[in-house]
Protein backbone atom coordinates (compact mmCIF):
# COMPACT_ATOMS: atom_id res chain seq x y z
CA UNK A 1 0.00 0.00 0.00
CA UNK A 2 1.36 3.35 -1.02
CA UNK A 3 2.04 5.92 1.68
CA UNK A 4 0.57 9.36 0.97
CA UNK A 5 2.97 12.29 1.30
CA UNK A 6 1.39 15.60 2.31
CA UNK A 7 2.94 19.03 2.27
CA UNK A 8 2.42 21.13 5.37
CA UNK A 9 4.18 24.48 5.29
CA UNK A 10 7.88 23.83 4.87
CA UNK A 11 7.53 20.18 5.82
CA UNK A 12 6.47 16.90 4.30
CA UNK A 13 4.36 14.45 6.26
CA UNK A 14 4.25 10.77 5.39
CA UNK A 15 1.68 8.88 7.44
CA UNK A 16 1.99 5.12 7.37
CA UNK A 17 -1.54 3.71 7.40
CA UNK A 18 -0.94 -0.01 7.68
CA UNK A 19 1.80 -2.62 7.78
CA UNK A 20 4.26 -2.09 4.93
CA UNK A 21 5.94 -4.66 2.73
CA UNK A 22 9.62 -4.27 1.91
CA UNK A 23 8.70 -2.99 -1.56
CA UNK A 24 6.37 -0.37 -0.02
CA UNK A 25 9.18 0.82 2.22
CA UNK A 26 11.56 1.20 -0.70
CA UNK A 27 8.87 3.04 -2.62
CA UNK A 28 8.32 5.36 0.37
CA UNK A 29 12.04 6.05 0.60
CA UNK A 30 12.35 6.93 -3.08
CA UNK A 31 9.20 9.06 -3.09
CA UNK A 32 10.22 11.02 0.01
CA UNK A 33 13.78 11.69 -1.06
CA UNK A 34 12.56 12.79 -4.45
CA UNK A 35 9.80 15.03 -3.05
CA UNK A 36 12.17 16.82 -0.67
CA UNK A 37 13.97 18.35 -3.63
CA UNK A 38 10.92 18.89 -5.78
CA UNK A 39 8.89 20.60 -3.06
CA UNK A 40 11.84 22.40 -1.48
CA UNK A 41 10.92 20.97 1.92
CA UNK A 42 12.97 21.75 5.04
CA UNK A 43 11.67 18.91 7.15
CA UNK A 44 10.24 15.42 6.80
CA UNK A 45 7.98 13.65 9.28
CA UNK A 46 7.39 9.92 9.06
CA UNK A 47 4.41 8.96 11.22
CA UNK A 48 4.51 5.30 12.25
CA UNK A 49 1.68 5.37 14.82
CA UNK A 50 -0.17 2.65 12.94
CA UNK A 51 2.75 0.22 12.97
CA UNK A 52 2.75 -2.38 15.71
CA UNK A 53 5.81 -4.17 14.38
CA UNK A 54 9.12 -2.67 13.34
CA UNK A 55 11.65 -5.11 11.91
CA UNK A 56 15.30 -4.63 11.07
CA UNK A 57 14.57 -3.85 7.44
CA UNK A 58 12.06 -1.14 8.31
CA UNK A 59 14.51 0.34 10.79
CA UNK A 60 17.25 0.37 8.17
CA UNK A 61 15.02 2.04 5.60
CA UNK A 62 13.95 4.71 8.11
CA UNK A 63 17.61 5.37 8.85
CA UNK A 64 18.41 5.51 5.12
CA UNK A 65 15.55 7.98 4.60
CA UNK A 66 16.85 10.21 7.39
CA UNK A 67 20.42 10.19 6.08
CA UNK A 68 19.43 10.69 2.44
CA UNK A 69 17.02 13.49 3.33
CA UNK A 70 19.76 15.19 5.32
CA UNK A 71 22.06 15.00 2.31
CA UNK A 72 19.30 16.65 0.32
CA UNK A 73 19.20 19.50 2.84
CA UNK A 74 16.29 18.66 5.18
CA UNK A 75 15.70 17.16 8.63
CA UNK A 76 13.77 13.96 9.40
CA UNK A 77 11.70 13.12 12.48
CA UNK A 78 10.13 9.73 13.16
CA UNK A 79 6.95 10.16 15.20
CA UNK A 80 4.43 7.91 16.93
CA UNK A 81 6.51 4.86 17.80
CA UNK A 82 4.35 2.78 20.16
CA UNK A 83 5.79 2.02 23.61
CA UNK A 84 5.81 -1.74 22.97
CA UNK A 85 7.43 -1.24 19.59
CA UNK A 86 10.04 1.06 21.13
CA UNK A 87 11.00 -1.47 23.77
CA UNK A 88 11.10 -4.32 21.28
CA UNK A 89 13.37 -2.24 19.03
CA UNK A 90 15.70 -1.48 21.94
CA UNK A 91 15.70 -5.14 22.89
CA UNK A 92 16.63 -6.35 19.43
CA UNK A 93 19.27 -3.67 19.05
CA UNK A 94 17.43 -1.81 16.28
CA UNK A 95 18.84 1.64 16.87
CA UNK A 96 17.85 4.80 15.07
CA UNK A 97 21.26 6.37 15.56
CA UNK A 98 21.46 10.07 14.95
CA UNK A 99 17.77 10.27 14.09
CA UNK A 100 15.31 12.30 16.08
CA UNK A 101 12.10 10.65 17.15
CA UNK A 102 9.16 12.40 18.77
CA UNK A 103 6.04 11.34 20.58
CA UNK A 104 3.50 12.38 17.96
CA UNK A 105 2.86 14.55 14.93
CA UNK A 106 2.45 17.74 16.98
CA UNK A 107 5.76 17.20 18.73
CA UNK A 108 7.47 16.42 15.45
CA UNK A 109 6.18 19.61 13.84
CA UNK A 110 7.25 21.66 16.86
CA UNK A 111 10.71 20.13 16.66
CA UNK A 112 11.07 20.84 12.95
CA UNK A 113 9.82 24.43 13.33
CA UNK A 114 12.41 24.98 16.04
CA UNK A 115 15.11 23.42 13.89
CA UNK A 116 14.30 25.44 10.74
CA UNK A 117 13.98 28.67 12.70
CA UNK A 118 17.52 28.22 13.99
CA UNK A 119 18.80 27.67 10.47
CA UNK A 120 17.17 30.40 8.39
CA UNK A 121 16.55 30.02 4.71
CA UNK A 122 19.61 30.94 2.68
CA UNK B 1 18.09 -47.09 77.35
CA UNK B 2 14.59 -48.48 77.04
CA UNK B 3 14.69 -47.92 73.32
CA UNK B 4 17.85 -50.00 72.87
CA UNK B 5 16.28 -52.84 74.83
CA UNK B 6 13.10 -52.49 72.80
CA UNK B 7 15.19 -52.50 69.64
CA UNK B 8 16.58 -55.93 70.43
CA UNK B 9 13.11 -57.31 70.97
CA UNK B 10 12.06 -56.30 67.46
CA UNK B 11 14.61 -58.59 65.94
CA UNK B 12 14.04 -61.63 68.14
CA UNK B 13 10.31 -61.81 68.67
CA UNK B 14 8.42 -59.25 66.60
CA UNK B 15 9.37 -60.68 63.23
CA UNK B 16 7.40 -63.83 63.96
CA UNK B 17 4.26 -61.89 64.72
CA UNK B 18 3.96 -60.14 61.38
CA UNK B 19 2.37 -62.50 58.90
CA UNK B 20 -0.16 -59.87 57.72
CA UNK B 21 1.37 -56.54 58.58
CA UNK B 22 -1.40 -54.40 57.13
CA UNK B 23 -4.15 -56.19 58.99
CA UNK B 24 -2.39 -56.23 62.36
CA UNK B 25 -1.35 -52.58 61.87
CA UNK B 26 -4.92 -51.46 61.45
CA UNK B 27 -5.95 -53.48 64.49
CA UNK B 28 -3.20 -51.81 66.53
CA UNK B 29 -4.22 -48.44 65.18
CA UNK B 30 -7.83 -48.85 66.30
CA UNK B 31 -6.61 -50.02 69.68
CA UNK B 32 -4.44 -46.94 69.78
CA UNK B 33 -7.32 -44.66 68.79
CA UNK B 34 -9.58 -46.04 71.51
CA UNK B 35 -6.77 -45.54 74.03
CA UNK B 36 -6.36 -41.90 72.91
CA UNK B 37 -10.12 -41.25 72.99
CA UNK B 38 -10.46 -42.74 76.45
CA UNK B 39 -7.66 -40.64 77.91
CA UNK B 40 -8.57 -37.55 75.94
CA UNK B 41 -8.94 -35.14 78.87
CA UNK B 42 -5.85 -36.24 80.69
CA UNK B 43 -3.60 -36.32 77.61
CA UNK B 44 -4.85 -32.97 76.43
CA UNK B 45 -4.10 -31.44 79.84
CA UNK B 46 -0.63 -32.93 79.78
CA UNK B 47 -0.06 -31.57 76.30
CA UNK B 48 -1.25 -28.08 77.26
CA UNK B 49 1.02 -28.14 80.29
CA UNK B 50 3.96 -29.01 78.04
CA UNK B 51 3.08 -26.23 75.57
CA UNK B 52 2.96 -23.67 78.36
CA UNK B 53 6.17 -25.07 79.81
CA UNK B 54 7.96 -24.70 76.49
CA UNK B 55 6.61 -21.12 76.20
CA UNK B 56 5.08 -21.79 72.80
CA UNK B 57 2.15 -19.88 71.27
CA UNK B 58 2.37 -17.08 73.81
CA UNK B 59 0.55 -14.82 71.38
CA UNK B 60 -2.66 -16.66 72.33
CA UNK B 61 -4.69 -16.46 75.52
CA UNK B 62 -5.17 -19.52 77.76
CA UNK B 63 -8.76 -19.99 76.61
CA UNK B 64 -7.87 -19.76 72.95
CA UNK B 65 -5.02 -22.17 73.45
CA UNK B 66 -7.35 -24.62 75.17
CA UNK B 67 -9.91 -24.41 72.38
CA UNK B 68 -7.30 -24.81 69.64
CA UNK B 69 -5.57 -27.63 71.49
CA UNK B 70 -8.85 -29.50 71.81
CA UNK B 71 -9.56 -29.14 68.09
CA UNK B 72 -6.03 -30.15 67.16
CA UNK B 73 -6.18 -33.15 69.49
CA UNK B 74 -9.51 -34.32 68.06
CA UNK B 75 -8.41 -33.82 64.45
CA UNK B 76 -5.20 -35.65 65.29
CA UNK B 77 -7.04 -38.65 66.68
CA UNK B 78 -9.48 -38.53 63.81
CA UNK B 79 -6.63 -38.54 61.29
CA UNK B 80 -5.15 -41.57 63.06
CA UNK B 81 -8.45 -43.44 63.08
CA UNK B 82 -9.58 -42.69 59.52
CA UNK B 83 -6.14 -42.67 57.96
CA UNK B 84 -7.09 -39.63 55.86
CA UNK B 85 -5.39 -36.30 56.26
CA UNK B 86 -7.83 -34.03 54.42
CA UNK B 87 -9.74 -32.84 57.49
CA UNK B 88 -6.56 -32.20 59.43
CA UNK B 89 -5.01 -30.47 56.43
CA UNK B 90 -7.98 -28.15 56.10
CA UNK B 91 -7.90 -27.45 59.83
CA UNK B 92 -4.16 -26.76 59.74
CA UNK B 93 -4.62 -24.30 56.89
CA UNK B 94 -7.49 -22.61 58.68
CA UNK B 95 -5.49 -22.41 61.92
CA UNK B 96 -2.47 -20.97 60.09
CA UNK B 97 -4.64 -18.34 58.46
CA UNK B 98 -5.83 -17.24 61.89
CA UNK B 99 -2.52 -17.26 63.76
CA UNK B 100 -0.02 -16.03 61.16
CA UNK B 101 -1.21 -12.40 61.44
CA UNK B 102 -0.59 -12.67 65.19
CA UNK B 103 3.09 -13.35 64.68
CA UNK B 104 3.16 -17.07 65.37
CA UNK B 105 6.40 -18.59 64.11
CA UNK B 106 6.90 -21.82 62.19
CA UNK B 107 8.91 -23.36 65.02
CA UNK B 108 5.98 -22.85 67.41
CA UNK B 109 3.51 -24.65 65.20
CA UNK B 110 5.90 -27.50 64.47
CA UNK B 111 6.83 -27.48 68.15
CA UNK B 112 3.29 -28.03 69.45
CA UNK B 113 2.60 -30.83 66.97
CA UNK B 114 5.84 -32.57 67.94
CA UNK B 115 4.96 -32.08 71.60
CA UNK B 116 1.62 -33.77 71.08
CA UNK B 117 3.36 -36.58 69.26
CA UNK B 118 5.72 -36.92 72.21
CA UNK B 119 2.96 -36.80 74.83
CA UNK B 120 0.98 -39.51 73.05
CA UNK B 121 4.05 -41.67 72.54
CA UNK B 122 4.88 -41.44 76.25
CA UNK B 123 1.39 -42.48 77.21
CA UNK B 124 1.82 -45.49 74.92
CA UNK B 125 5.12 -46.32 76.63
CA UNK B 126 3.38 -46.10 79.98
CA UNK B 127 0.50 -48.29 78.89
CA UNK B 128 2.52 -51.05 77.26
CA UNK B 129 5.66 -50.96 79.35
CA UNK B 130 5.08 -54.53 80.49
CA UNK B 131 4.90 -55.88 76.98
CA UNK B 132 7.58 -54.78 74.58
CA UNK B 133 6.46 -56.79 71.52
CA UNK B 134 3.04 -55.18 71.68
CA UNK B 135 4.56 -51.75 72.29
CA UNK B 136 6.69 -52.25 69.24
CA UNK B 137 3.75 -53.13 67.09
CA UNK B 138 1.71 -50.21 68.38
CA UNK B 139 4.60 -47.89 67.64
CA UNK B 140 4.98 -49.42 64.17
CA UNK B 141 1.45 -48.28 63.49
CA UNK B 142 1.68 -45.02 65.40
CA UNK B 143 5.02 -43.59 64.27
CA UNK B 144 4.41 -43.36 60.48
CA UNK B 145 0.95 -41.92 61.00
CA UNK B 146 2.20 -39.39 63.55
CA UNK B 147 5.06 -38.40 61.25
CA UNK B 148 2.69 -37.88 58.35
CA UNK B 149 0.45 -35.74 60.52
CA UNK B 150 3.36 -33.61 61.76
CA UNK B 151 4.58 -33.11 58.21
CA UNK B 152 1.07 -32.24 57.01
CA UNK B 153 0.58 -29.57 59.66
CA UNK B 154 4.05 -28.09 59.15
CA UNK B 155 3.72 -28.01 55.39
CA UNK B 156 0.25 -26.50 55.68
CA UNK B 157 1.58 -23.75 57.89
CA UNK B 158 4.57 -23.01 55.67
CA UNK B 159 2.41 -22.97 52.54
CA UNK B 160 -0.01 -20.56 54.13
CA UNK B 161 2.89 -18.37 55.17
CA UNK B 162 4.33 -18.42 51.69
CA UNK B 163 0.96 -17.47 50.28
CA UNK B 164 0.84 -14.46 52.61
CA UNK B 165 4.38 -13.48 51.62
CA UNK B 166 3.55 -13.78 47.93
CA UNK B 167 0.53 -11.56 48.37
CA UNK B 168 2.57 -8.97 50.22
CA UNK B 169 5.27 -9.02 47.57
CA UNK B 170 2.65 -8.35 44.95
CA UNK B 171 1.28 -5.45 46.99
CA UNK B 172 4.75 -3.96 47.48
CA UNK B 173 5.46 -4.35 43.79
CA UNK B 174 2.38 -2.36 42.91
CA UNK B 175 2.95 0.30 45.52
CA UNK B 176 6.56 1.01 44.90
CA UNK B 177 6.61 1.97 41.25
CA UNK B 178 4.98 5.36 40.90
CA UNK B 179 5.59 7.53 37.86
CA UNK B 180 5.24 11.11 39.05
CA UNK B 181 4.74 14.26 37.09
CA UNK B 182 6.52 17.18 38.77
CA UNK B 183 6.18 19.77 36.05
CA UNK B 184 4.49 19.98 32.73
CA UNK B 185 6.27 17.41 30.55
CA UNK B 186 8.66 16.31 33.29
CA UNK B 187 8.31 12.88 34.89
CA UNK B 188 10.15 11.39 37.84
CA UNK B 189 10.50 7.67 38.37
CA UNK B 190 11.96 6.92 41.79
CA UNK B 191 13.16 3.33 41.95
CA UNK B 192 13.38 1.91 45.44
CA UNK B 193 14.37 -1.47 46.79
CA UNK B 194 15.24 -4.66 45.07
CA UNK B 195 14.73 -4.64 41.32
CA UNK B 196 14.19 -8.09 39.86
CA UNK B 197 13.63 -8.71 36.15
CA UNK B 198 9.85 -8.87 36.58
CA UNK B 199 9.74 -5.53 38.39
CA UNK B 200 12.13 -3.97 35.90
CA UNK B 201 9.83 -5.02 33.09
CA UNK B 202 6.84 -3.58 34.88
CA UNK B 203 8.67 -0.30 35.55
CA UNK B 204 9.56 0.05 31.89
CA UNK B 205 5.99 -0.57 30.85
CA UNK B 206 4.67 1.98 33.31
CA UNK B 207 7.24 4.57 32.31
CA UNK B 208 6.66 4.24 28.58
CA UNK B 209 2.92 4.40 29.08
CA UNK B 210 3.41 7.42 31.36
CA UNK B 211 5.45 9.19 28.71
CA UNK B 212 2.64 8.65 26.22
CA UNK B 213 -0.19 9.81 28.44
CA UNK B 214 1.54 12.85 29.95
CA UNK B 215 3.43 13.72 26.75
CA UNK B 216 6.63 14.00 28.76
CA UNK B 217 9.77 15.33 27.14
CA UNK B 218 12.16 14.63 29.99
CA UNK B 219 12.20 11.78 32.48
CA UNK B 220 14.38 11.59 35.58
CA UNK B 221 14.95 8.03 36.79
CA UNK B 222 16.30 8.18 40.33
CA UNK B 223 17.95 5.00 41.54
CA UNK B 224 19.36 6.30 44.83
CA UNK B 225 17.16 3.76 46.63
CA UNK B 226 18.52 0.80 44.71
CA UNK B 227 21.56 -0.66 46.41
CA UNK B 228 22.62 -2.97 43.63
CA UNK B 229 21.37 -4.45 40.41
CA UNK B 230 22.64 -7.39 38.42
CA UNK B 231 23.83 -7.15 34.84
CA UNK B 232 20.47 -8.31 33.56
CA UNK B 233 18.53 -5.51 35.23
CA UNK B 234 21.22 -2.93 34.42
CA UNK B 235 20.90 -3.93 30.80
CA UNK B 236 17.16 -3.53 31.08
CA UNK B 237 17.67 0.01 32.40
CA UNK B 238 19.75 0.84 29.33
CA UNK B 239 17.01 -0.58 27.09
CA UNK B 240 14.44 1.54 28.91
CA UNK B 241 16.48 4.68 28.28
CA UNK B 242 16.78 3.68 24.64
CA UNK B 243 13.07 3.05 24.18
CA UNK B 244 12.12 6.29 25.91
CA UNK B 245 14.32 8.07 23.42
CA UNK B 246 12.39 6.45 20.58
CA UNK B 247 9.25 7.97 22.10
CA UNK B 248 10.94 11.34 21.91
CA UNK B 249 11.76 11.69 25.62
CA UNK B 250 15.15 12.35 27.13
CA UNK B 251 16.03 10.23 30.14
CA UNK B 252 18.28 11.45 32.93
CA UNK B 253 19.47 8.80 35.38
CA UNK B 254 20.43 10.04 38.83
CA UNK B 255 21.82 8.61 42.05
CA UNK B 256 23.94 5.80 40.68
CA UNK B 257 25.74 4.03 43.49
CA UNK B 258 29.37 2.97 42.95
CA UNK B 259 28.25 -0.66 42.69
CA UNK B 260 25.71 0.10 39.98
CA UNK B 261 28.19 2.29 38.14
CA UNK B 262 30.56 -0.67 38.21
CA UNK B 263 27.87 -2.98 36.84
CA UNK B 264 27.04 -0.56 34.04
CA UNK B 265 30.71 -0.23 33.09
CA UNK B 266 31.08 -4.01 33.16
CA UNK B 267 28.22 -4.56 30.72
CA UNK B 268 29.80 -1.92 28.48
CA UNK B 269 27.15 0.79 28.51
CA UNK B 270 27.38 3.45 25.81
CA UNK B 271 27.80 6.63 27.81
CA UNK B 272 26.91 8.74 24.79
CA UNK B 273 23.32 7.52 25.12
CA UNK B 274 23.05 7.53 28.87
CA UNK B 275 22.57 10.91 30.46
CA UNK B 276 23.53 10.71 34.14
CA UNK B 277 23.62 13.30 36.92
CA UNK B 278 24.89 12.80 40.47
CA UNK B 279 21.75 13.26 42.53
CA UNK B 280 18.03 13.83 42.11
CA UNK B 281 18.31 17.58 42.71
CA UNK B 282 20.93 17.89 39.97
CA UNK B 283 18.78 15.73 37.72
CA UNK B 284 15.71 17.91 38.16
CA UNK B 285 17.75 21.06 37.59
CA UNK B 286 19.16 19.58 34.41
CA UNK B 287 15.67 18.55 33.30
CA UNK B 288 14.35 22.05 33.93
CA UNK B 289 17.20 23.45 31.87
CA UNK B 290 16.35 21.10 29.01
CA UNK B 291 12.69 22.15 29.20
CA UNK B 292 13.60 25.83 29.36
CA UNK B 293 12.46 26.44 32.93
CA UNK B 294 14.37 28.80 35.14
CA UNK B 295 13.84 28.81 38.88
CA UNK B 296 14.21 32.28 40.38
CA UNK B 297 14.13 32.73 44.18
CA UNK B 298 11.38 35.03 45.38
CA UNK B 299 13.13 38.08 46.90
CA UNK B 300 10.41 38.89 49.40
CA UNK B 301 10.39 35.49 51.03
CA UNK B 302 14.14 35.05 50.67
CA UNK B 303 14.91 36.86 53.92
CA UNK B 304 18.37 38.04 52.86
Amino acid sequence: MEVPILKQGLHLIATVQSALSDADLLQLRDALVESVGRMRARGVIVDVTALDVMDSFATRILRDIAYMVRLRGAETVIVGIQPEVAFAMAQFGLRLEGITSSLDLEEGLAYLDEKTRRRPNP
Amino acid sequence: MPSSRGGKVIHTKASRFLPHPAESDSARLSELVSHLSKNRTQLREEWLRRITGAELLQAMTKEELFAEATSVYDSYVEALSTGTLEALQAYARNLSERIIPRGVETNEVVGIVLLLRDVLARSLFAKYQEDFPILNKVLDAYEPAANRIAITVAVGFVQERERVIREQQEAIRELSTPVLQVRNRLLILPMIGLIDPARARQLTEQLLRGIRTTRAKVVVIDITGVAAMDANVANHLVLTVESARLLGATVIVTGLSPEIAQTLVNIGVDLGKMHTVGDLQGGIEEAERLLGYKVIPNRESDGE
